[in-house]
């Protein structure tokens, strides 16, 4: 909560002057009845017309003022905390995107999505109303005490005796209330998930006819998300009816104190009239408190969820520069690596490979493929083992300046709903040419073009109205059009014809000769040509060389090899 | 069937309306929000007495205070201490009461609220699980994220108390006007004028901030869409180093949505002052007005400040009606995007006499199919095949030749424009879309699975499945050994990215999911693109005895695995342009044979090497 109020500091001086502003209004308000009374009180029984008109007027202006001054009161309002929530949501989404995967993980996208949007969204209302309410209330309030004490000090302390009293049932429920939000926020993180996996998974649930089965699924999150809305509205709103009984008892106390003050002839009956007036000020006033009370804790408990990922502390931090001399352009020292650090997905793992040279990765589904480009592009930190680029360490390498050295095709990469040019771009600063250029080299260019619109064609969202050769190639492409030094393919042409494919990699030779390239596929044919082979099982090398070596010595490697060959001929 | 699925031309003519941005009129809105809250009307109409009830008795508690001030007036050393004391715990006896009920009260608004908002919510999944696959391929999954959790809630914040609101302060307004008449009919006459004055500006206010919260509504879909697609891709954005464009691009999203925001709320904040300005400006006329006549002899001093109070009475709740209003349009707002939602055609109804598929040979045929996913652009044209039950039906091509779009036509997502698809001799359009359906297998190259045990993911196609089932799927599937080394094993949940699990495993977990359903006809697309060879191999058999006795249609890219297949369809710019078996068109030399020789050279090539 800190953290978010800290956000309003740049404000100060623009939100002191709308409550200035906006006090002057509230008391111009009040003013008014002030003047009233004193028209009928004073003005008319002198019977002086001009008086009237005189006051009457002073009325108008007084209204006139407070229009003014509550409008605009609003407006700096309204632009304080739609600043604010500008910032914090820049900033959120800004730390979202800087987030380690593991991080990331750990926090789910759908509950990121949803502190993005839904508790950005509460902390905006909370801002706004804060700023609203927060004026009028402590006025009338404070106002209203002050008058009753110079009414009658000795029963104002009567009822200034309660006040300690509501300050403990508002720190009461405060604490059992933002855990409960918290609890609804959670629920909704979930509404979220059913609704996108449906979503995702439309086709899947449409062809297995479980659309009955993911209603009642979605109903019990729906019925969960509701009682905890139930249960956090209900605890929150005894706020209400507690502050009033305190109050009407301290109100009913004091008609008693009253009368024994009246008997001891220490007060007049008259006075005690006066005060019972000015407690229904109080009461509207506390009134007002509990309704800001009930949005600021619905608040709270959103601003700590962003606040959670805000403070979220940089886990892959950049260590100092460790350098080498080792000739290689990647090498991997003996690196071990866990993912849920129980067993390991890669262990022992060391190769070097030059500037220009390809490292082919093949092996059995989740034998720590993937993994190892994770590593390299460091997503995850080793648990031992160093992986170093031109002898650098890569720890003690900035994000920005490491990541720019690659191009990558990750598995089930990632299209946006834009243009094939701006996909391909992926906003960086390539020029058209080369954009064409790389989509020539993956073998994107000739479909591109068969498009209607060529490369302004704008995909759907995850490029659902591509085929998924088309998806990959133009994920190739984008991979290729930043010039990088280093290309990742991972099981990147898996969904290409061999014709494609074949005139892919040829292509690629030709046109990335000083690129070093890490390919992970599934046909030997892929990798057969690449300077290191590297044959992975279960985390473990099983076999490491050329493909001729690896056909002499590494069995499981000669086997696939000769199973896929054989594929191709009769 | 379901009564919501159920639309007459109406609700036709609606869903069109609102596809093309028609706005829903006010009185439509209203209506149909009432529905939701009528079907609470008892709860609705509790509220109601004990908000009634509770104002009543908010009159008792001066009575009472008034009666104990009473005894005390009689002033110094005469105070009857025994009736103050006696009304003093009356009062608190009352105040006790009078809590109790407020908080009964607001219980139930809670209680009604949620309901509602439980109702909303379940109908629009509802609709959703019931829209064409076209609908999910046209619309951001963020947007609609955005309107079963904000447009739906932002329905409900005014909506249940907003409505309370206005009939209290009805009440009030009518009880305050007949007490000002009693009193001075001449100084009503000044609400001839400030009355009217603040209908029409509120009106007005309210048409002008309505398009305002419509407004609000867009922009903070658009943002949330693009925070659920940018999320999604968090990865290649690291990979590529590119948050700097992407947060960027995020900023001028939030500054629509903060701008937009801020539009409602500096608008919608003008009605407020201003018709609290209209009704000070009433209060100094009728101060004015009340003194001359005061003067004039035509009333009393004692009946100006009565007046006076009653009319102070009279102008809160127009205040506060003004206020409501404009907040009640950001509810409408959000209506019309729930709604519009709702009304999204469903896939169109089986027809009523539709046959149930039972007992399927797996006979299809397509008859001169001419299909296109957008009217004027063909992508299948007279197409024609026939599979037989049993046989193994490949379809091969380059990629975005239409292999896809096949499956698509076969399990209804799409309806064709022209010719027609049979199965077991009877149209597709003629039998039920859940019997047609689970008359089919499908493994897709884009692998679903969802938060929930791997159990329950590989269970997913056979109700009641046991432990044991899923086990041997899962073995047949190669996957098995896999799950066990997971800390809990078949019970553990996969989350989206918790758990380090491979593309080619997910394709395995989808695998043994398919094994487990015992149907007569099979799709296969590219099923096993991304399962290494090895793994491949070892599965064969299973999938041989899955795919034994049934019809299948199989996309692939390694021609070899479709060999054996019965008939071959050579797809090639949404044309078919060569049938036959793997022999039949290796001999004529065509397409095909051009391609699985390209294949072939790459072979012949690495040999070369060896």
């Amino acid at each position: 909560m800190k953290k978010i109020i800290h956000y309003l500091r740049p404000y100060i001086p623009l939100m002191c002057l709308g409550l200035t502003i906006k006090f002057i209004g509230t008391i111009m308000d009040l003013a008014l009845p002030w003047i009233l009374s004193y028209i009928i009180d004073d003005v008319v029984p002198r019977g002086s017309k001009t008086g009237i008109f005189l006051w009457g007027g002073a009325m108008i202006l007084c209204a006139a003022v407070s229009i003014v001054g509550n409008i605009s009161a609003n407006r700096i309002a309204a632009k304080v905390s739609r600043n604010t929530t500008e910032r914090i949501r820049h900033d959120l989404f800004a730390r979202t995107m800087r987030l380690s995967c593991s991080q990331s993980d750990r926090f789910t996208l759908p509950s990121l999505i949803s502190r993005l949007t839904s508790d950005t969204y509460n902390v905006h209302h909370m801002f706004s109303m804060m700023q609203r309410l927060g004026v009028r209330a402590p006025i009338l309030l404070v106002g209203g005490i002050c008058v009753t004490i110079t009414l009658e000090p000795v029963l104002t302390l009567v009822l200034v005796a309660v006040l300690p009293l509501l300050a403990l049932v508002v720190w009461l429920v405060s604490r059992h209330v933002i855990p409960l939000y918290t609890l609804v926020q959670n629920a909704i993180d979930k509404i979220v998930r059913k609704v996108q996996e449906n979503i995702t998974g439309v086709r899947v649930i449409k062809a297995l006819s479980k659309s009955d089965y993911e209603r009642a699924r979605f109903d019990e999150i729906n019925k969960d998300a509701v009682k905890r809305e139930q249960r956090a509205g209900m605890v929150t709103n005894i706020t209400s009816p507690v502050m009033n009984l305190l109050l009407n008892g301290g109100l009913t106390a004091v008609i008693v104190v009253g009368a024994f003050r009246v008997n001891a002839g220490l007060t007049q009956p008259g006075k005690i009239i006066a005060f019972l007036s000015y407690f229904t000020i109080i009461l509207n006033a506390m009134m007002m408190v509990t309704r800001i009370f009930v949005n600021l804790s619905k608040g709270t408990a959103s601003a700590r969820r962003i606040a959670e990922v805000l403070e979220a502390e940089p886990d892959l931090a950049v260590t100092e520069r460790n350098h080498v001399n080792n000739g290689y352009h990647i090498e991997f020292d003996n690196v071990t690596f866990s993912y849920n650090k129980t067993e390991p997905n890669i262990s022992g793992l060391s190769f070097g490979l030059k500037r220009g040279q390809t490292l082919g990765i093949i092996g059995a589904t989740g034998s720590g493929k993937t993994t190892i480009v994770s590593l390299l592009m460091r997503f995850y930190d080793p648990d031992s083992g160093v992986v170093r680029i031109d002898g650098d360490d890569i720890r003690g390498i900035p994000d920005d300046e490491l990541r720019s050295r690659f191009g990558v095709v990750l598995q089930n990469d990632f299209l946006m709903a834009d243009t094939i040019l701006e996909n391909i771009r992926f906003g960086r600063d390539i020029s058209d040419e080369d954009i064409i250029r790389a989509a020539e080299v993956a073998q994107a260019d000739a479909f591109i073009r068969e498009k209607e619109d060529g490369y302004n064609y704008v995909l759907t969202g995850m490029g659902t109205n591509l085929s998924g050769g088309q998806k990959q190639r133009l994920l190739i492409a984008r991979a290729l059009a930043g010039n990088p030094e280093i290309l990742i393919l991972d099981d990147s042409s898996s969904a290409l014809d061999y014709k494609t494919d074949a005139a892919l990699r040829s292509a690629l030779r030709r046109s990335c000769e000083g690129v070093t390239k890490v390919i992970i596929a599934q046909r030997v044919s892929s990798i057969r040509s690449a300077d290191l082979i590297i044959m992975l099982d279960d985390g473990q090398v099983i076999g490491m060389g050329t493909h001729s070596e690896l056909m002499k010595n590494c069995e499981s490697y000669r086997e696939i090899a000769e199973a896929q060959m054989g594929d191709g001929m009769e | 069937m379901n009564k919501n699925s159920k639309f007459d031309t109406a609700s036709i003519r609606r869903a069109v309306d609102a596809q093309k941005g028609v706005k829903a009129p006010k009185k439509y809105l209203i209506g149909r929000l009432w529905k939701y809250l009528y079907h609470y009307k008892w709860l609705l109409l509790l509220a109601a007495v004990l908000t009634i009830s509770s104002n009543l008795f908010s009159l008792v508690g001066p009575t009472l205070s008034g009666r104990a001030i009473d005894a005390i007036e009689l002033g110094k050393g005469k105070v009857d201490f025994s009736t103050v004391f006696f009304y003093a715990s009356l009062m608190i006896c009352f105040y006790i009461l009078s809590s109790v009920m407020s908080y009964v009260l607001s219980i139930i608004m809670i209680k009604l609220s949620r309901s509602v908002v439980y109702r909303m919510r379940r109908d629009v999944f509802d609709r959703l699980t019931r829209l064409p696959v076209s609908f999910f391929d046209r619309h951001q999954t963020g947007e609609i994220i955005s309107i079963i959790s904000y447009d739906i809630d932002t329905i409900n914040a005014s909506l249940s108390t907003d409505l309370l609101h206005i009939a209290t302060s009805l009440i009030t307004v009518v009880g305050s006007l007949v007490m000002m008449l009693t009193i001075c009919p001449p100084l009503v006459l000044v609400f001839t004028v400030t009355i009217p004055a603040s209908i029409l500006f509120t009106r007005y206010m309210s048409k002008r901030v309505r398009p305002l919260y419509r407004k609000r509504s867009i922009k903070l879909g658009e943002l949330n869409g693009y925070i659920e697609e940018i999320t999604s891709g968090l990865k290649t954005i690291k990979a590529y180093n590119r948050e700097d464009v992407m947060i960027n691009r995020f900023d001028e999203h939030n500054l629509d949505a903060v701008d937009a925001y801020f539009e409602t709320e500096y608008y919608g904040r003008v009605t407020g002052p201003s018709v609290n300005f209209i009704n000070n400006i009433s209060l100094a006329l009728v101060s004015v007005f009340g003194s001359l006549l005061y003067l004039a002899g035509g009333i009393s001093l004692g009946d100006i400040s009565s007046f006076v109070l009653y009319s102070r009475k009279f102008s809160g709740p127009i205040n506060e009606f003004a206020n409501i209003i404009s907040e009640l349009q950001s509810a409408f707002a959000a209506a019309e995007r729930v709604f519009r939602l709702m009304d999204e055609l469903p896939e169109p109804e089986d027809a009523p006499d539709a046959l149930t598929l039972t007992d399927v040979r797996g006979d299809v045929r397509f008859d001169h199919v001419t299909f296109g996913y957008e009217n004027g652009k063909t992508i299948l044209r007279d197409l024609n095949f026939t599979a037989d039950s049993g046989k193994l039906i490949a379809i091969v091509g380059p990629t975005g030749a239409g292999k896809t779009t096949i499956i698509n036509l076969l399990m209804r997502f799409y309806d064709i424009n022209e010719g027609s698809i049979t199965v077991d001799g009877h149209d597709i359009r003629d039998v039920t879309r859940a019997s047609l359906r689970r008359a089919y297998t499908m493994v897709l190259q884009d692998t679903w699975l969802f938060h929930g045990t791997i159990f329950e993911n590989i269970a997913y196609g056979k109700d009641g499945a046991t432990l044991a089932e899923v086990e041997a799927a899962a073995k047949a599937a190669k996957i098995d050994g896999y799950i066990k080394r997971l800390p809990n094993g078949y019970n553990t949940v996969l989350s989206d990215n918790g758990v380090n699990i491979s593309k080619g495993q997910k394709q395995l977990l989808t695998i043994a999911r398919a094994m487990l359903i015992d149907s007569k006809m099979l799709i296969l697309d590219e099923a096993t693109s991304n399962v290494d060879t090895q793994t491949e191999r070892k599965i064969q058999a299973a999938m041989r005895s899955m795919m034994q006795g049934k019809t299948c249609f199989v996309i692939a890219h390694r021609l070899s695995t479709i060999r054996d297949a019965d008939l071959i369809l050579v797809m090639r710019d949404g044309q078919i342009v060569e049938t036959g078996t793997h022999d039949s068109l290796i001999a004529a030399n065509g397409f095909y044979a051009s391609l699985y020789r390209s294949q072939f050279d790459r072979e012949e090539d690495l040999k070369a090497v060896q």
